[in-house]
């Protein structure tokens, strides 16, 4: 027995020691591996979710109506109304009455009410917007396919079960049997979702579009790359090509360093009491927001900016200076342009990140529930990401998909202008 | 809109005298540009610079006065018993009148339609007179420079001076903002400790600032204890980091020690778009998602899973911060000298065994001090916290129930109503303070670790 025991060699415990050393070099490799995997998993989940959630807010759910434009209901002229009267007439109760004929039977006043429920209250917008258009369809009538009401739009997207009493569904029984009526006539059908893209922010999920705070977030990170591009690319020219080697150069790239690692909420705290209370600018304004991400932006353009400039080697400089030029004219007519392609990529990813910034615009009261689309940037707006906020705050099961689909509009645009970056950095990139 | 017209019409005139400078230039030299001191277009960019500049201040001088004009005008020409009024309500009226003026508002009487109208002409008398000001500086100013210029001015020397100057007050950007951030948070949080002390907003441990918000209250300064907020925010930071760590950490030493290039430049990107994800979008994730998912499984466990667990909030902060540790770490093993790694080989070492006992201990400085900034970044972070987080203030560790964060409490304190003397919205000035001191020292100390370890190789 003694014997066995003293029979296994050095050699051979180093190669069983081998063994086991092999082995937890592959655990730790795959350990690498599934924290990789794990990382990109939760991307793909995340991304999966929203894509799932709001794919089917680009479509909405329309009701098509025989349209009776009679002119006594909507209470204008019948021979020669004027474009006011027509703007401002009674088009709710021409919906009404046109949803009253499609079912006739339908004679309590409650009942009725439900039944003119199925119609989105915004849909006379449409046809105010047709019959303005073109007065000759006056006394006319017209099938009309009329935006439907969220609750419908989610029983027929399948988001809430077609049974009344189920969870989140406010639709009665009444009103899920006159939905089934209208589907086997195919009155019911799903168009494309053009008030998503055209209007403003509204409390009825269906009316709810993203335009406005498309423009909002335009206004923003227009002030923002004003503001903040000659700035971050002065502060950068200044520091990498004329600044002494002395401790207010210090100073201030120590600022610009912790600048950068500041939270953003604080930037929010300072446009608040700075902007705000102290110079008395407009809440709710792009140009506030504006100014606010300008700041918060700064430090990566001026960062980028010094970067780009380092890659550009001495001997330009060195030749320019040699041929007469001046250290301005070297730096505007050589050392800018060679390091332009890495200074505006640098930009346009402090930008996208701009676009996602949501907390500072909160301080800044760009949180005001808006419904008209900005004209300028002093008027009140929101942005894209605080759109997000907004809607998924509303309690709605309609805002789920819209948030979801904001979120979408939003990624798009943040990936468009990060591929503009690679494109603009593959395209230019030069090695020395 | 007038002031955009007047901006145009004032960079007409600057287009105009750099044409006329760089035409004089030429003509003093009759046509031979070899005798001027500057090139031709220097004397028409000092034109231009005489001209433009100085009537930019005027108008920037004028945008920065109206405002405070305008109110001492229109208010001191109320009638006395609107000007009776007491201070907050005299706010109002003013607001009034600027939204009658401004946007059409119907006044509410007759006083208020008067002043309107007051300011109305007021404000175009105003900026008329600015506007012909602004433009006969720019005229005179074009005049003086274009008089100026012959063959010996030195043009490119004053405009590379005026160029210069540009260049140093943009850098002072920075530091500007850096005493603005200082300042308004430390004004705002000194009025705070006016009301409420010091100590009892740093260890007191209830927080209900709703309850201040009536002034017959008076003691309800004991509301203000922040200490529920910061062991939220470091138990939901705790977690966060927690999932980032391991993670980041990992994935960087796989993708720096074993990934083959092009696996490498497919999933760095990749890793790097958890970083560019609006912080909003997981804030929305986590609450749409994340939070029903760990309730439901913790229902199915039979544990009480609060909807608002800091458990999600944490869990999805820490994915966010993934990259952060990842790509900090990826450059500090990068950057151990490869003569370490070999020697390691040399003497038989696996690679993990490489990896876990000579390249990690040599950019450990460098990863704590990665570790650090990420951690100032989970502190710091607000959406997901806002969104997912709760918002009342429990002093626990448990990470199943819902704690509030500092920067969820800032956010709730300054959104909605405000009235800007009340201890509720100053409280969140003072909570600013807090946040801005740890983060900043959370970077300058991850800043310091990184640097020190940096000078060791170079």
């Amino acid at each position: 027995m003694v014997e066995k025991a003293i029979a296994v060699t050095p050699a051979q415990a180093a190669a069983s020691r081998l063994k086991q050393r092999y082995a937890a070099e592959r655990r730790f490799k795959a350990l690498g591996i599934s924290a990789i995997v794990l990382a990109l998993g939760f991307l793909a989940l995340l991304l999966i979710t929203i894509l799932s959630n709001g794919l089917t807010a680009f479509v909405q759910t329309n009701i098509r109506v025989d349209v009776t434009l009679d002119a006594e209901t909507l209470g204008v002229d019948p021979v020669k109304p004027s474009a006011d009267a027509l703007a401002a007439a009674n088009y709710g109760q021409v919906i009404k009455n046109a949803m009253y004929k499609a079912f006739p039977t339908v004679e309590s006043r409650p009942e009725r009410r439900q039944l003119a429920a199925l119609v989105s209250s915004g849909a006379d917008v449409g046809l105010r917007k047709m019959l303005v258009a073109n007065p000759s369809l006056l006394g006319s009538t017209q099938s009309v396919w009329l935006v439907a009401d969220d609750d419908v739009d989610m029983a027929m997207k399948g988001h809430i079960t077609r049974t009344a009493g189920a969870e989140g569904s406010r639709l009665t029984d009444a009103q899920l049997g006159w939905l089934d009526a209208l589907e086997k006539k195919g009155d019911v059908a799903k168009k494309f979702n053009t008030a998503l893209f055209t209007v403003g922010d509204s409390r009825e999920p269906e009316q709810a579009g993203l335009w406005g705070a498309v423009v909002g977030s335009f206004f923003s990170l227009s002030i923002t790359l004003l503001v903040c591009f000659p700035l971050g690319v002065a502060t950068a020219v200044y520091l990498e090509e004329f600044a002494p080697k002395n401790r207010w150069t210090d100073l201030i790239e120590v600022n610009i360093n912790n600048l950068a690692a500041v939270p953003s909420v604080v930037f929010g705290l300072l446009g608040l009491a700075i902007f705000l209370n102290f110079f008395g600018f407009p809440r709710s304004a792009p140009l506030v927001g504006g100014l606010v991400l300008a700041l918060i932006s700064l430090p990566t353009i001026i960062i980028a900016g010094r970067a780009a400039m380092k890659a550009v080697p001495p001997s330009i400089r060195e030749a320019a200076l040699g041929l007469g030029a001046s250290k301005l004219q070297m730096v505007t007519d050589h050392v800018l342009p060679l390091s332009m392609p890495g200074i505006l990529t640098g930009t346009i990813l402090g930008m996208a990140h701009a676009l996602g910034e949501t907390a500072p615009l909160l301080m800044i009261g760009m949180v005001a529930f808006i419904v008209d689309i900005p004209a300028s940037p002093l008027d009140p707006s929101a942005v894209l990401p605080v759109q997000v906020y907004l809607w998924a705050d509303s309690p709605e099961r309609a805002f789920v998909e819209r948030t979801s689909a904001a979120i979408m509009v939003l990624l798009f645009f943040l990936g468009m202008m990060n591929v503009v970056a690679i494109l603009l950095r593959k395209k230019f990139e030069r090695r020395w | 809109m007038q002031l955009l017209t007047l901006m145009v019409v004032l960079l007409l005139l600057t287009t105009f005298g750099y044409r006329l400078g760089r035409s004089r230039a030429l003509a003093s030299a009759s046509g031979n540009p070899r005798l001027l001191h500057s090139l031709p277009s220097y004397h028409g960019y000092y034109v231009a610079l005489w001209c433009g500049l100085p009537a930019l201040f005027v108008i920037i001088g004028w945008l920065m006065l109206e405002p405070a004009i305008l109110h001492g005008t229109v208010m001191s020409a109320l009638p006395a018993d609107l000007q009776s009024l007491p201070e907050e309500r005299l706010a109002l009226v003013y607001n009034e009148v600027r939204n009658v003026a401004r946007h059409g508002h119907v006044p509410s009487n007759a006083a208020v339609g008067e002043a309107a109208q007051h300011y109305t002409s007021l404000r175009t008398t105003m900026f008329f007179s600015v506007a012909v000001a602004s433009l006969a500086v720019a005229v005179a100013a074009l005049a003086f420079a274009h008089r100026r210029i012959h063959t010996n001015l030195r043009a490119r020397n004053r405009v590379e001076a005026a160029v210069k100057v540009f260049l140093v007050a943009a850098s002072t950007v920075a530091i500007f903002t850096t005493i603005g951030i200082v300042l308004s948070l430390l004004f705002e949080s000194l009025r705070f400790f006016q009301t409420v002390s010091l100590f009892d907003f740093l260890f007191g441990t209830q927080w209900s600032p709703q309850m201040a918000i009536r002034a017959d209250q008076v003691g309800s300064s004991g509301a203000f204890g922040a200490v529920p907020l910061f062991a939220g925010t470091l138990l939901i930071s705790g977690i966060a980091m927690l999932v980032a760590v391991p993670l980041g950490l990992l994935s960087a030493i796989y993708m720096s020690e074993y990934a083959a290039p092009k696996f490498r430049s497919v999933v760095k990107p990749l890793l790097e778009v958890l970083a560019g994800i609006p912080t909003v979008v997981y804030g929305f994730f986590a609450a749409l998602t994340v939070a029903p998912f760990i309730r439901d499984m913790g229902a199915h466990v039979g544990l009480s899973v609060a909807s608002e667990s800091a458990l999600a909030a944490g869990l999805v902060m820490g994915i966010m911060i993934i990259p952060f540790v990842s790509s900090l770490s990826d450059d500090v093993i990068t950057a151990v000298p490869q003569s370490l790694r070999e020697g390691s080989y040399g003497l038989g070492a696996t690679k993990s065994e490489t990896i876990r006992q000579v390249v990690i201990p040599a950019a450990l400085p460098g990863i704590v001090g990665g570790v650090l900034l990420a951690a100032s970044r989970a502190i710091g972070e607000t959406m997901i916290v806002v969104m997912a987080a709760g918002l009342a203030a429990n002093l626990t560790a448990n990470p199943l129930e819902a704690v509030t964060t500092v920067t969820t409490q800032i956010v709730t304190l300054l959104v909605g109503d405000q009235e800007f003397d009340s201890p509720k919205t100053l409280a969140a000035f003072a909570l600013g303070l807090v946040l801005f001191t740890v983060t900043l020292a959370l970077n300058v100390v991850a800043l310091h670790i990184v640097n020190k370890y940096r000078e060791k190789y170079d």
